[in-house]
């Protein structure tokens, strides 16, 4: 009597979820389409290659913007990423280091901060003293954006580790720095790139930290301290312009960037799994 | 390896053989005629123009800031702000205009089939929540003959701060002392009621779906969607609907100012439309005073860049909906030009 | 000899080099947290810290500002809007980590991933083109006519049934906070070691129980990491919650009116404010936001120090 008692309710359970994730799928689902059809128009050889025309001229393109991305972004990540993952690994590793309490607080905080100060922090920090805008700055601001989460993802994987495992590390006489290197983050890659891919996704969305920084450029650019145009730059200005082909190009711009990230994410786990 | 040699020297020599990149940042209204004026000034000089609409704000903090080479904004510098400019700089503020723009009340009452007819008044009181039903007597008394609907009047506005507020408020202020003194004048102000919605699409967005909305946009973004928009009266008794030699109009005053910081709205001008604006792009005076500049060939390149908007540059207004420049404008500007200097040197 | 210098050598460096990359970190804070309150400082001084606070009034052509529309507006709306994601993202990490067969769950698992990936922008974009028509349509004016006509009272708690305003917004940021929640939540579940689940199954109990009397507890600090990142995700989401929740700064709220976040706030009006007092008033704003990350994750600390259980603690 209790045991199907049990079992009902084990497949009760089976069902709510599952319904729980189709809850998370559905709009996703909706929205996927919806920009797929709505950007798949724009994405022609003229938009990968061209730099963007003015209203009412055929054939222009992203192409600064996708160049910009890439070189905005990538930066980011390495400033992020190394100061992230550094912030996590202490934290989870040496619990005991003073250091811990006010970073995990501040880690935290910084989560909550909108995308838009962070770019304001990067023009007082880096655009004023360089005297003009670049995309430099527009990678710090991003970075900082980064930062908590990688952080906390980094932390809290490393948590869940077995301590074993650094045991056996230390048993075999290695010392904490190599039970670190060569044991613990091995084991911790796959949620350690989880985060990374989230903390990469959230930055390679925002305009708002690049108004002030990358500022945006017409023009291809590949200089790191001069100004950079970016794919949401470009969304953020053309979606909301008059135009229905500048239109069309946000959603492209829209899609290309999801595209690029579905793909990045992909080739990161497939890499992390092995 | 020797592709990728070409493609790299390919894609550099134009970036070399251009040499000079002017940046400027400012107002959104103006975006696509800029758009427009750099990439044909481009193709003609080779001098790269990279302009990007962050808001006037935005690009009066940025002139300031010294981080480009001009900026942009939809309302004059106010005297305070010349002031600031002059104080640290050691400088003026020449202001350059380059079109017209105008921004018209767009409504949302299905059947209608021509425009209706606003007051200055009216409108201010539309938009204080005064008039509560589009059948009201003061809006039939317009339109006679036209069959308004008793639809609830449904306020729309901006909710983000703009250069399209300023002037729809800068309007109201004139023709109504209600206004005047309960809301006021701003880019963002406190609106006594109504939906709020962000940028002109959001405006837009909400008036389309909101049958009896009513809401103001700039008339490009009207035009290139298709809204309905209403006539304004203005001040010497005409209704006038906004169209570009209406706005154009808007600037046949007389005593037009030498520095063209001039307000056009509820203007006195007899076939214009009253709520119009010019919209202007700032520089220094004195060009060597502004850190973005390296060089005199820099100075010189804006010169030349603002010479030609003010002139050629103004055939391209109009085929995107902007009206060009009356004749006392690029008078105007010509002096104001000729007084820009680089380390006390005249560019021209 | 030499192994001493590798060990002693390589851990000072390794924990020098860590302690400099957390300081990196600790010094981008306080630069931030410094920046905002000297940009701020202006509005503090010139309403008191309180008095700009708790004032409702926000007013640029009078400059007279007050943030606590916008406090309550925020507190409100990620609040929200994390109730309503927590159980979706819970399950759908349940799903990928246990339930599902391993290509599904990875499918699953990479689409979560996929909402993270949709630019802010976007989500603002459909959330204007799609969702408000679809809510207005078919939830804000049916409930507001069936309460017009069965519950009058309630229809100043309901508010204007337009599609924007606040019941949108909180939808839309449910939506992107959920794959913050669910990949943690879903590492920590897959992190939950094998033996304890083994000795639950040996028991003889169901694939439900297991998780829920054995996997959930174990892996409550990675769920709940998750929680707070989402949550401090959803105080600081800019650019959807703007274009969906109509900024409007008169408390107070009703379920479907308009409303403003502090973060909506400061992108709506940032780049066009030119009054000294405006911009303060929009940094001190932008200080309090910081403030309240604070407190939410001073609390949410004290609650995760009572609940973990994970082996990973000494």
């Amino acid at each position: 009597m209790n045991l199907r008692r049990r079992y009902l309710r084990d497949r009760i359970m089976v069902a709510f979820v599952y319904l729980g994730t189709l809850v998370v799928l559905l709009p996703l689902g909706f929205i996927l389409v919806h920009v797929f059809l709505s950007g798949v128009g724009a994405l022609n050889w003229d938009f990968f290659t061209k730099p963007p025309a003015p209203p009412g001229e055929p054939g222009g393109g992203m192409l600064p913007a996708i160049v910009g991305t890439f070189v905005i972004d990538l930066m980011a990540l390495a400033m992020g990423g190394a100061l992230g993952l550094g912030g996590g690994v202490l934290m989870a590793e040496y619990p005991e280091h003073p250091l811990n309490r006010p970073l995990r607080l501040v880690a935290n905080v910084l989560g909550g901060v909108p995308a838009i100060l962070m770019g304001l922090f990067a023009f007082v920090v880096v655009v004023l003293p360089m005297g003009g805008f670049s995309a430099f700055s527009g990678s710090v601001a991003l970075a900082v954006l980064m930062i908590p989460i990688i952080m906390r993802a980094t932390e809290e994987v490393l948590r869940m580790l077995p301590w074993e495992l650094r045991e056996a590390g230390l048993a075999l006489g290695l010392p904490r720095w190599r039970v670190t290197l060569s044991l613990v983050l091995p084991a911790a890659k796959g949620g350690i790139v989880t985060g990374l891919l989230l903390a990469l996704a959230r930055a390679a969305g925002e305009a708002a930290p690049l108004l002030f920084t990358a500022f945006g450029n017409s023009f291809l650019s590949f200089d790191p301290l001069g100004p950079m145009d970016s794919l949401p730059l470009k969304i953020y200005v053309y979606a909301i312009s008059p135009y229905e082909d500048w239109i069309r190009q946000a959603w492209g711009a829209a899609l290309l960037l999801v595209l690029l990230l579905m793909v990045t994410n992909y080739l990161a786990r497939r890499a992390v799994r092995r | 390896m020797l592709r990728r040699f070409f493609w790299l020297v390919f894609l550099l020599v134009p970036a070399l053989a251009a040499g000079v990149t002017l940046n400027g940042a400012g107002a959104t209204f103006p975006y696509p005629l800029y758009a427009k004026y750099f990439s044909a000034y481009h193709k003609l000089t080779g001098v790269r123009v990279n302009y990007q609409s962050i808001g006037s704000g935005g690009g009066i903090r940025q002139l300031y800031a010294q981080t480009v080479h001009f900026g942009a904004s939809d309302a004059p510098l106010t005297d305070e702000q010349v002031e600031a400019f002059e104080r640290k700089f050691g400088t003026a503020v020449v202001h350059v205009p380059t079109a017209l723009g105008a921004v018209v009340p767009i409504y949302n009452l299905p059947g209608l089939s021509t425009p209706l007819r606003f007051s200055g008044p009216l409108l201010a009181d539309l938009f204080l929540g005064k008039v509560k039903k589009w059948n009201d007597p003061r809006i039939a008394e317009l339109n006679p003959g036209v069959k308004l609907p008793p639809f609830p009047v449904t306020v729309v506005h901006r909710s983000d701060g703009s250069g399209t507020t300023y002037v729809w408020t800068e309007y109201l202020a004139k023709v109504s002392q209600e206004w005047r003194d309960r809301v006021g004048v701003g880019k963002s102000v406190s609106w006594p009621t109504g939906l709020g919605g962000k940028g002109n699409e959001g405006v837009a967005g909400l008036v389309r779906q909101t049958p009896g909305a009513i809401g103001y946009a700039e008339l490009v973004y009207a035009v290139q969607n298709k809204i309905a928009y209403g006539a304004v009266q203005n001040r010497a008794g005409k209704f006038v609907l906004a169209d570009l030699a209406t706005v154009k109009a808007a600037a046949a005053i007389d005593d037009f100012p030498a520095d063209t910081r001039v307000s056009l709205t509820d203007t006195p001008a007899p076939d214009g439309y009253p709520v119009a604006s010019f919209t202007w792009i700032l520089v220094y005076r004195d060009l060597d005073k502004n850190r973005a500049f390296k060089s005199k060939a820099e100075a010189k390149a804006l010169f030349d860049l603002l010479w030609w908007i003010v002139h050629d540059g103004q055939k391209l207004n109009e085929a995107l909906h902007y009206a060009a420049l009356p004749e006392v404008a690029v008078r105007a500007s010509e002096a104001n030009l000729r007084a820009l200097r680089y380390r006390g040197e005249p560019l021209e | 000899m030499k192994a001493r210098l590798y060990g002693k050598l390589g851990d000072a460096l390794f924990t020098a080099l860590l302690v400099a990359l957390a300081l990196g970190v600790l010094g981008v804070a306080g630069l931030l947290a410094w920046e905002l309150w000297v940009g701020g400082a202006p509005a503090f001084r010139a309403f008191g810290f309180w008095g700009f606070t708790l004032s409702s009034e926000w007013n640029a052509v009078s400059e007279r500002f007050g943030a606590w529309p916008f406090l309550i507006g925020t507190v409100v709306t990620s609040a929200a809007a994390l109730i309503l994601a927590f159980f979706p993202s819970l399950a759908a990490a349940i799903v990928v980590a246990e339930y599902a067969p391993r290509r599904l769950g990875e499918v699953v698992a990479y689409l979560i991933d996929l909402l993270a990936a949709l630019p802010s922008v976007v989500y603002g974009l459909w959330g204007i083109f799609v969702l408000v028509p679809l809510v207005r349509d078919h939830v804000e004016q049916p409930l507001f006519l069936w309460s017009a006509e069965h519950a009058p009272a309630l229809m100043g708690l309901l508010g204007p049934p337009t599609g924007i305003g606040m019941f949108s917004a909180v939808l839309v940021l449910a939506l992107m906070i959920l794959p913050y929640a669910s990949s943690l939540a879903r590492d920590a579940i897959r992190l939950v070691p094998r033996e304890q689940r083994e000795a639950m199954y040996a028991l003889g109990a169901t694939r439900w129980e297991v998780v829920r009397r054995v996997v959930l507890p174990y892996a409550r600090g990675g769920i709940f990491a998750g929680v707070v990142l989402a949550l401090a995700r959803a105080i600081g989401e800019t650019m959807a919650v703007t274009m969906l929740i109509g900024n409007s700064g008169q408390l107070p709220y009703s379920v479907f009116g308009p409303a403003a976040t502090m973060a909506s706030v400061i992108a709506n009006e940032f780049t066009e404010a030119e009054g000294e007092l405006h911009l303060a008033s929009l940094l001190a704003v932008g200080f309090l936001l910081l403030l309240l990350s604070l407190a939410v994750n001073l609390i949410a600390d004290f609650i995760l120090r009572r609940m973990s259980v994970g082996e990973g603690r000494k």
